[in-house]
């Protein structure tokens, strides 16, 4: 089985007035059909800007693909015009976005919003959108959506508005769903049934998603694989068994330590990582995760440590991580 | 001592439909809320998506106009408060916004919006103000470097602390806090939650902490309120609503969330029926059409939020309300 997508050696930058803020440095995974990989990572690592490096929507002349490649059913994304770009996104891979408000227009119902996705891209008729529209809204748990496909995304709670997007992104059945914080705002009663709705489409039609989220909850019971990622790089990755059966990585490790509860339900503190991550204007040498790590030592700060297969399908970049007889 | 008094609190948004533009209802977004808020505590208010949690903990520091019901905030009503008056009161009343990226000003520097209270407020200016907007940044885990960069240049969570950061900066007595934390990964989570916890023990501040994170605000909350449809239906201290929930929503509710154990799923009371809309709301019980233990009188008389003690509950059937037996 191939890969539908495969995320090589992926940097990207932004140039700003103070320098070159290198936000991916060097990312690589792929996602195979119907499989879902999830993403994980401290706030600010690079996981949104991977997402949007993959559907070319960087902001021209800010920010760019400074290395590696986007291969899409084997065909590099970064050789497609402008014009077939546009095409892909929305036909065959979607995205919904953390923030709704980026990718919701303000002046318009949300009703047309969705309409105008679905005429746009399976050349409906208009009232075959809007049925269709009325009819993704349900999906979404939306109350009365007859009532409220006229609303404008202000007159939306948080929740619903992110629900709506996520009506936008599925509304065109697409193969790979870039999926971006896309239960942040939802209760676990809704979060269930749109993660519920995600996998029925993915039995359906084969759909692939990169799930990017802090829940590791979520991450859990969703994913097929799991990448941690600290400082624009992968320094895990593994199936969900493994990977919260045996963290490797002491980030991987820390960040697992932080859920409120998992640890002592009744500690009046929660544990955070100490320390602050380093400035992607400046990366230090070595380990970018040394200066908060309980583990360093003198060799961390040599070279970048690489991601070895520590044992079958458990990657992990870590110097201080030994190899298991198994690998 | 009760530092806020919420009584009856009512917010309906008119909707309007057909040619003329008339109204053709209301979205009973609040509806009849009464609360106290005692000092220097947490009260957690948890509910499904679009129950009216936003909209409540806006309506409390006037950002929205209430349609009807008294705020009284340090004895003082502030629903009669003209824009003068309302405007010194915001001094004390901070709000931390759901959505960052709608409630930052793209214009303007990270920076400045941080210290801009405490500019039109005359508190600090020049080299303090920058000092102290420094210090803000550091605790919430971002880098003095961006101090002069825009809310466009950062990722979904960084610019949800820079709102934590803005609400802060006045050490304001009351902090309505909107889904403060749901972009952060749980490490960062926990940095802000340990921050939040600080500043309260040494200003004796009080947060109205909305979430849907359960875990969240178990962990944060003395109390919490569990709203539904535009109603509290039930209240209590935090670990008895966890142990001790009555109202059978509330029971729905935190039957699951996910946990980040991919070999145990977990269990959820999955409510049946259609999601109830606040623009019809059902009669009696709203809850009613959904409730495994409905009876006949639940969808005839609308059963009162009845206290004992400081645990209440607004159910026919279960709590100290309770008229009928289970059946
Ligand atoms: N337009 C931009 N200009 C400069 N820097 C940027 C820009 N957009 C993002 N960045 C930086 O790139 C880094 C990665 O951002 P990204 O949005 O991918 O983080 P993330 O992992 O999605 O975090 P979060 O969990 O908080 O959403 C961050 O340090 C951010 O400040
Ligand atoms: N400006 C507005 N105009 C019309 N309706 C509105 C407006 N603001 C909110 N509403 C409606 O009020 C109801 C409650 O919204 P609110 O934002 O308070 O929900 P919430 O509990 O915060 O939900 P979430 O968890 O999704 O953020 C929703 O049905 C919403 O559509
Ligand atoms: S009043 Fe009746 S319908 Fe409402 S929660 Fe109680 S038992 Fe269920
Ligand atoms: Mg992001
Ligand atoms: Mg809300």
């Amino acid at each position: 089985m191939s890969a539908l997508l495969q995320i090589k050696e992926l940097q990207t930058s932004f140039f700003t007035s103070d320098g070159e803020v290198r936000a991916v440095d060097g990312v690589t995974f792929d996602i195979e059909e119907g499989k879902t990989m999830g993403l994980v990572g401290e706030s600010g690592c690079g996981k949104s800007v991977t997402a949007l490096s993959v559907m070319q929507l960087l902001s021209k002349g800010v920010g760019e693909v400074v290395g590696g490649e986007v291969l899409y059913r084997g065909k590099n994304l970064a050789e497609f015009s402008e014009a077939e770009m546009r095409d892909i996104r929305g036909n065959e891979i979607s995205m919904i976005f953390q923030e709704p408000m980026t990718s919701l227009n303000p002046v318009f119902s949300i009703g047309d919003q969705i309409a105008e996705s679905v005429r746009l891209h399976q050349g409906a008729s208009k009232k075959e959108a809007r049925a269709r529209a009325i009819e993704m809204l349900e999906l979404v748990k939306i109350a009365e959506p007859q009532k409220r496909i006229n609303d404008f995304p202000h007159q939306l709670s948080g929740g619903m508005r992110q629900r709506v997007m996520i009506a936008m992104a599925l509304s065109c059945n697409p193969s790979l769903l870039m999926a971006d914080e896309p239960t942040t705002a939802l209760d676990v009663t809704i979060q269930a049934q749109i993660l519920e709705l995600i996998k029925e489409l993915q039995e359906q039609l084969g759909m692939s998603v990169l799930l990017i989220t802090h829940d590791l909850g979520v991450v859990a019971e969703q994913a097929d694989e799991v990448a941690v990622m600290y400082a624009g790089k992968i320094v895990e990755r593994a199936k969900p068994e493994i990977i919260f059966a045996r963290p490797a990585h002491p980030y991987t490790i820390g960040l697992m330590n932080s859920v409120p509860g998992v640890i002592d339900k009744s500690a009046k503190r929660l544990e955070a990582i100490p320390g602050i991550v380093p400035s992607p204007l400046d990366w230090p040498s070595g380990c970018r995760f040394r200066d908060r790590c309980s583990q360093a030592e003198e060799k961390c700060g040599g070279s970048q440590p690489d991601l070895i297969e520590i044992e079958p399908g458990h990657w992990v970049s870590c110097l201080k991580v030994p190899v298991s007889a198994a690998a | 001592m009760a530092l806020l008094e919420i009584k009856n609190l009512v917010k309906h948004f008119p909707i309007s439909g057909g040619f003329f533009g008339r109204k053709t209802g209301d979205v009973k977004a609040v509806d009849g809320v009464s609360l106290t808020v005692e000092n220097g505590e947490t009260l957690g208010l948890v509910g499904e998506s679009g129950c009216g949690k936003s909209t409540l903990g806006r309506c409390l520091l006037r950002l929205i106009e209430p349609t009807s019901g008294d705020i009284i905030f340090e004895n003082k009503n502030i629903t009669e408060m003209n824009f003068d008056a309302m405007r010194e009161m915001r001094r004390k009343m901070q709000i931390i916004f759901q959505d960052p990226y709608a409630s930052l000003n793209p214009r303007m520097r990270v920076g400045e919006i941080i210290g801009e209270g405490l500019q039109i407020h005359g508190i600090a200016d020049g080299a303090e103000l920058k000092d102290r907007v420094m210090a803000l940044l550091a605790k919430v885990g971002l880098r003095e470097e961006q101090y002069g960069r825009y809310p466009h240049e950062f990722s979904g969570g960084q610019r949800q602390r820079i709102g934590v950061a803005r609400a802060l900066a006045l050490n304001a007595k009351f902090i309505v806090a909107d889904e403060a934390v749901s972009a952060l990964d749980v490490s960062i989570q926990a940095q802000i939650l340990n921050l939040l916890q600080d500043l309260q023990e040494e200003y004796d501040l009080t947060y109205f902490f909305i979430s849907h994170d359960l875990r969240v605000v178990e962990h944060v909350s003395d109390r919490v309120a569990v709203m539904y449809l535009g109603k509290i239906v039930e209240i209590a201290p935090a670990d008895q609503i966890y142990t001790d929930g009555q109202h059978p929503y509330t029971r729905a509710l935190l039957s699951a969330a996910p946990v980040p154990d991919p070999t145990r799923k977990a269990e959820r009371i999955v409510l049946q029926g259609d999601v109830p809309s606040p623009i019809n709301p059902p009669s009696g019980c709203s809850f009613h059409p959904r409730c495994p233990f409905a009876q006949k009188i639940c969808s005839e008389e609308e059963p009162p939020l009845v206290l004992d003690g400081n645990h209440g509950a607004a159910c026919h059937v279960f709590g100290p309300g309770a008229t009928v037996k289970p059946n």
